[in-house]
């Protein structure tokens, strides 16, 4: 454990790093997949085209990919560096998958939820976000939080970028300490220190909202 | 009252979970300490018939995959090969060389599990490395330099040290250490490989790539539009690398090594790799 003594600070400037970006990306991939699981299921036929087929883009195209894309050829027309590259690419990449979940969700609400919303004089929009939504999520919530552990973990992409996350800092204490065992395992439980707390709140979240119900 | 017991129950159950991998691991450690120690590489080599060497994939003229026939081919694994037949004539056991391809970040690592016997991987033999693993006499001398692209205002690693540079390097190489030294005020950043390193570079992740002269030679000879500039600032000679405590294994190499290098095998295999490349003086190489 001297090795956590000697390189705590640049664990702990990971473990920042990690945490920001999957704060980020969780953020931004909850509204991004908010947004196309509704475009998917709009009466609009162009528009449930154009969710469908951003959903089926990131979906199948494996995290590391989009990632190296964004760093290594829009970053010739944009400028970014690795850890924002990452944290985009992670966030494209989730919101695929949140996209689904969320879709899938409301697709569970019974149509007659928001034929009566409608009929009472809410408009779609209003229908939607007061009466299909927050029904839709509540059945959404399990795979929702798989999502979000998934989102931390699929972080760690951001060492093949030189984005200064946990897994970088643990790749570079392993080389200058070249005790790799104990700094990955210093790593893993870095990121457990995120996930299980994470993972321990879906499921008080989902409680919580069963006992409400 | 049901509820609480449940949760009691869970709560035990992470406990004695969490202490069952805690202890498992500390075994594992212990295991694999015990595991790397007392091995003599030189009476496995012996028995196996075989060498392991771990050698570089992705650098050119030192070590590169060949995707045609799937193996590594450059200086590195040719020193492989002439030292594993030499060692067979000097122990008088037959032994064939195989080669595993080694990042700089696992090479030491995979010295330690014994998955590779040795490595020629472009190592550069540093005082804080010896403590862990045992080297052969120099077999190459290298020196940290940078490659820019042509026309870059950068002209040697001082004018770098300006936080709004940025050098990139490859993780665990002994440039990802030394450039913070030379330019403490500019970014360093660390990439998995050389491969990725010089995509970074060319996509403009960074104005210069930092590692052995060499290594960048094998990339300004494929990028024309990339040069070296400023010379070498370091002194960096590559050794051979054998787990700690190999000495029977580390003299018969030197021995080997010494027999080449005498009989000319080694300066035709400087010849064969490096007198094609432009800008570098390969006579100055040899023995």
């Amino acid at each position: 454990m001297g090795l956590l003594q000697n390189y705590f600070s640049t664990f702990l400037q990971g473990f920042g790093y990690t945490l920001l970006s999957s704060v980020v990306a969780l953020v931004g991939s909850m509204l991004l997949g908010t947004l196309f699981a509704i475009m998917q299921v709009l009466p609009t036929r162009w528009m449930q085209i154009v969710g469908n087929i951003y959903v089926q883009i990131f979906r199948n195209i494996p995290l590391l990919i989009i990632t190296l894309f964004l760093y290594l050829a829009v970053a010739k027309v944009v400028k970014m560096n690795g850890f924002t590259a990452g944290t985009i690419a992670l966030t494209l990449y989730t919101s695929a998958f949140i996209a689904e979940t969320v879709r899938a969700g409301i697709l569970s609400v019974d149509s007659g939820q928001m034929e009566g919303a409608r009929a009472n004089g809410l408009k779609f929009g209003q229908a939607m976000r007061y009466i299909v939504l927050p029904q839709a999520f509540r059945v959404a919530l399990p795979s929702l939080g798989n999502q979000f552990i998934n989102l931390v973990k699929n972080s760690s992409i951001l060492a093949f970028v030189g984005g200064l996350d946990l897994m970088y800092q643990g790749n570079m204490v392993a080389a200058n300490s070249f005790d790799t065992f104990t700094a990955y395992i210093i790593v893993g439980i870095f990121y457990l220190v995120l996930t299980l707390p994470l993972s321990y709140y879906m499921q008080y979240l989902e409680q919580h909202l069963k006992a409400k119900a | 009252m049901e509820k609480a017991k449940k949760r009691r129950f869970g709560i035990i159950a992470t406990i004695i979970l969490a202490a069952t991998l805690i202890l498992g691991l500390l075994w594992a450690t212990a295991t694999a300490e015990k595991n790397a120690k007392h091995q003599d590489t030189l009476s496995r080599v012996e028995k196996q018939g075989k060498i392991i060497w771990g050698v570089k994939a992705d650098t050119k003229l030192f070590g590169l995959m060949n995707t045609k026939t799937a193996t590594p081919v450059g200086f590195d694994v040719d020193i492989a090969k002439a030292l594993t037949v030499q060692i067979s004539k000097q122990t008088g056991v037959p032994m064939s060389a195989e080669y595993v391809p080694v990042s700089s970040a696992s090479k030491i690592q995979l010295l330690k599990n014994t998955n590779i016997d040795g490595t020629v991987s472009t190592m550069t033999i540093t005082p804080e490395r010896a403590k862990v693993v045992d080297y052969t006499d120099s077999y190459f001398n290298a020196g940290q330099s940078i490659l820019v692209k042509k026309g870059s205002e950068i002209h040697s690693i001082q004018d770098m040290n300006d936080p709004k540079y940025t050098v990139l390097v490859v993780v665990g190489t002994t440039a990802a250490k030394e450039t913070k030294k030379f330019a403490p005020k500019a970014n360093v950043v660390a990439l998995q490989d050389y491969a990725s390193a010089m995509q970074a570079l060319k996509a403009g992740q960074g104005q210069a790539m930092s590692t052995d002269n060499a290594i960048l030679y094998g990339f300004a000879n494929e990028n024309p539009d990339y040069q070296i500039v400023g010379g070498n600032f370091t002194n960096g000679p590559y050794g051979i690398a054998f787990d700690h405590d190999q000495k029977p294994m580390v003299d018969q190499a030197n021995r080997a090594l010494a027999t080449i290098k005498e009989n000319g095998i080694y300066n035709q295999l400087i010849e064969k790799w490096f007198s094609q490349v432009p800008g570098l003086d390969w006579r100055d190489l040899e023995v």
